[in-house]
């Protein structure tokens, strides 16, 4: 009796180590996965590194067939789109925080939009692009005609408005939590001295929010620099620096979208990687330094 | 009072006034702003929703949904070998990526204060925040290549990466609010530890979970970018894990950049089922977390 009752209790404790260390492996192993995904890219970039070294950054002209890989136009195709995509989309951002945060905190209209904001997010990249191609590019020749630059229709200002819509969703799900964490006392403060709404927000929530509400702004850059089907069917894909923003142009993850299956010879395919590595590194940083904000701003 | 003196008091509590009618024009043209930018960005939702539902119904028939792609210029083909490649490809990257996110979940709720808590949780950030194309290269390297065949095998890990943070998430989030005195109770009874864990606190943060997931599966329906080194697409229907197979998201961006009408009427239909399929998701996550809502 008494054996059996320390055989149970010892199959009991061995349960319990192989329960808890399986839950820390399982941590341990996400880990690992992201540290290896590091390492991947970065080994398969050597090659790269090596023959092309640092023209990878200022190189103009890309073309495999020379071995010519100058990442320079690409560099400056993803760095317009995203800002673009960004400046138009700044105001609509912060005006639905505010909407779901200040305004209208609760009742119909509140679940109404907040649903609106969520499907926006759920809509696949590649729809965007489909309908974006359908709908809004023939809108932007006709554009283009009239105000006398060559109507391509699809082209950087294309892309970046689909892009904004995209990334919309992500800053106001961080501009609105920031702007509901503002303590009531200081508003109440305002308000008591005879101040009206919009001066609370402005001499209150905006100043209190601001560092929130910069790092909403800077993940939804880590999404737009990434962001690849919707872009890649909407720029145009050229090889040349853009010359305006209507023009043509490429951005670094619709190149490899575009050319990774095609790709022959080794130095090609691994200039390719190397322009993963450099997204890679530089959303992962973005995403760090914003998160980083967050977490501080919701400890004050 | 002298009449100089009723005067100027007079013009003083006119430029008061003036100066609250003003502060009034600028609350009420804030709100109407924030309203105003508010409601346009509804705009492109309908849009989309309304393409997509008017080109796509008419795509739609019977032999839509059991044909396979017919070439050029003949009409009336379908897209079965895309359904049946992504329900394949779906299917196999939520087997992986359940119990591996609940139980990494499970750790970082259970385990908040230890070292390797905060690095997971950054990894999780890190993880999220990796553009899909980026990680479709990492899986072209890892499998593809080591392999040497694209795969749907290879496609569902990738999507298994891409799901991952959504389901860590939300059964981190959901555990946290259990109470502790659930827990202690369970134990006090001398119920084992990873018997109080599966019985008790994971049944009773069952929505949170459950709706993560079904976020998770909706977030990478659509994924294009991760599939196109990796499942690569495929015009046959196959069934075969280790070959290339086709996905809705694949065929609607090939079709869509082709220049041919037939294929751009049959990317509007897959477009259609994949945007209904995504729609039908996320108000089964509202249903769950409505239906088993975490209450205490």
């Amino acid at each position: 009796m008494q054996l059996t009752g320390t055989k149970q209790i010892r199959k009991l404790q061995f349960g319990e180590i192989f329960f808890r260390n399986g839950l820390a492996l399982s941590a341990l192993a996400l880990g690992i996965i992201l540290l290896a995904i590091f390492i991947t890219i970065l080994v398969a970039s050597i090659p790269s590194i090596k023959a092309i070294g640092i023209s990878f950054f200022y190189g103009k002209t890309w073309n495999p067939v020379e071995n010519d890989f100058g990442g320079l136009p690409f560099l400056i195709g993803t760095l317009i789109t995203s800002l673009l995509a960004l400046i138009i989309s700044i105001p609509f951002s912060i005006a639905v925080g505010l909407f779901l945060g200040e305004y209208f905190t609760k009742g119909f209209l509140s679940v109404f939009f907040k649903n609106i904001i969520e499907l926006l997010a759920a809509i696949p990249s590649v729809i965007y692009g489909f309908v974006g191609m359908f709908v809004l590019v023939p809108f932007v020749r006709d554009l283009e005609t009239s105000l006398n630059v060559p109507p391509y229709g699809v082209g950087i200002f294309t892309a970046s408005i689909i892009l904004s819509i995209m990334v919309i969703p992500y800053s106001v799900s961080l501009i609105r939590q920031v702007i509901m964490l503002v303590p009531s006392s200081y508003k109440e403060a305002a308000y008591s001295l005879g101040a009206t709404r919009y001066e609370v927000i402005k001499n209150v929530i905006l100043p209190y929010t601001r560092s929130g509400i910069f790092a909403g702004i800077l993940l939804s850059l880590g999404r737009a620099l990434g962001e690849t089907m919707a872009v890649t069917m909407l720029i145009g894909n050229s090889q040349i620096i853009p010359k305006s923003i209507f023009a043509p142009s490429n951005t670094m993850a619709s190149v490899i979208a575009n050319e990774f299956t095609e790709a022959t010879g080794d130095v090609y395919l691994s200039a390719l990687v190397e322009m993963g590595l450099f997204l890679f590194v530089v959303t992962t940083i973005i995403n760090v330094i914003g998160r980083q904000i967050i977490k501080r701003f919701s400890i004050n | 009072m002298s009449l100089d003196d009723k005067l100027s008091n007079v013009s003083q509590s006119t430029d008061m006034e003036r100066g609250i009618l003003i502060r009034k024009y600028k609350n009420i043209f804030l709100k109407s702003l924030v309203i105003f930018l508010t409601v346009v960005v509804t705009l492109p939702l309908l849009l989309v929703l309304f393409y997509i539902f008017k080109r796509g119904i008419s795509a739609i028939s019977w032999s839509f949904l059991m044909n396979l792609p017919k070439p050029v210029g003949e009409t009336g083909g379908g897209i079965f070998n895309a359904l049946i490649g992504s329900a394949i490809i779906i299917g196999i990257a939520a087997v992986i990526a359940i119990p591996f996110g609940v139980s990494i979940g499970v750790y970082l709720s259970e385990f908040r204060k230890t070292k390797l808590a905060y690095w997971t949780l950054l990894s999780v950030d890190v993880l999220q925040g990796i553009p899909s194309i980026v990680i479709g290269i990492v899986i072209y390297l890892w499998i593809v290549k080591t392999m040497g065949s694209f795969s749907a095998l290879s496609g569902s890990i990738a999507l298994t990466l891409m799901m991952l943070p959504s389901i860590i998430k939300s059964t981190e989030e959901t555990l946290k609010l259990i109470p502790d005195t659930l827990k202690e109770a369970s134990l006090s009874l001398g119920v084992p530890y990873y018997r109080t864990i599966l019985k008790v606190i994971l049944p009773a943060g069952i929505s949170g979970i459950l709706s993560g997931v079904i976020l998770g599966i909706a977030r990478i329906a659509g994924e294009t970018a991760p599939l196109l080194f990796t499942a690569f697409g495929n015009p046959f229907t196959n069934t075969n894990i280790l070959k290339p197979m086709a996905s809705l998201p694949l065929v609607i961006f090939n079709y869509a950049i082709s220049p041919y009408d037939e294929w751009h009427e049959l990317a509007w239909g897959a477009a259609f089922i994949l945007i209904v399929f995504i729609l039908l998701l996320n108000t089964l996550t509202k249903l769950a977390e409505k239906k088993w809502k975490v209450q205490f």
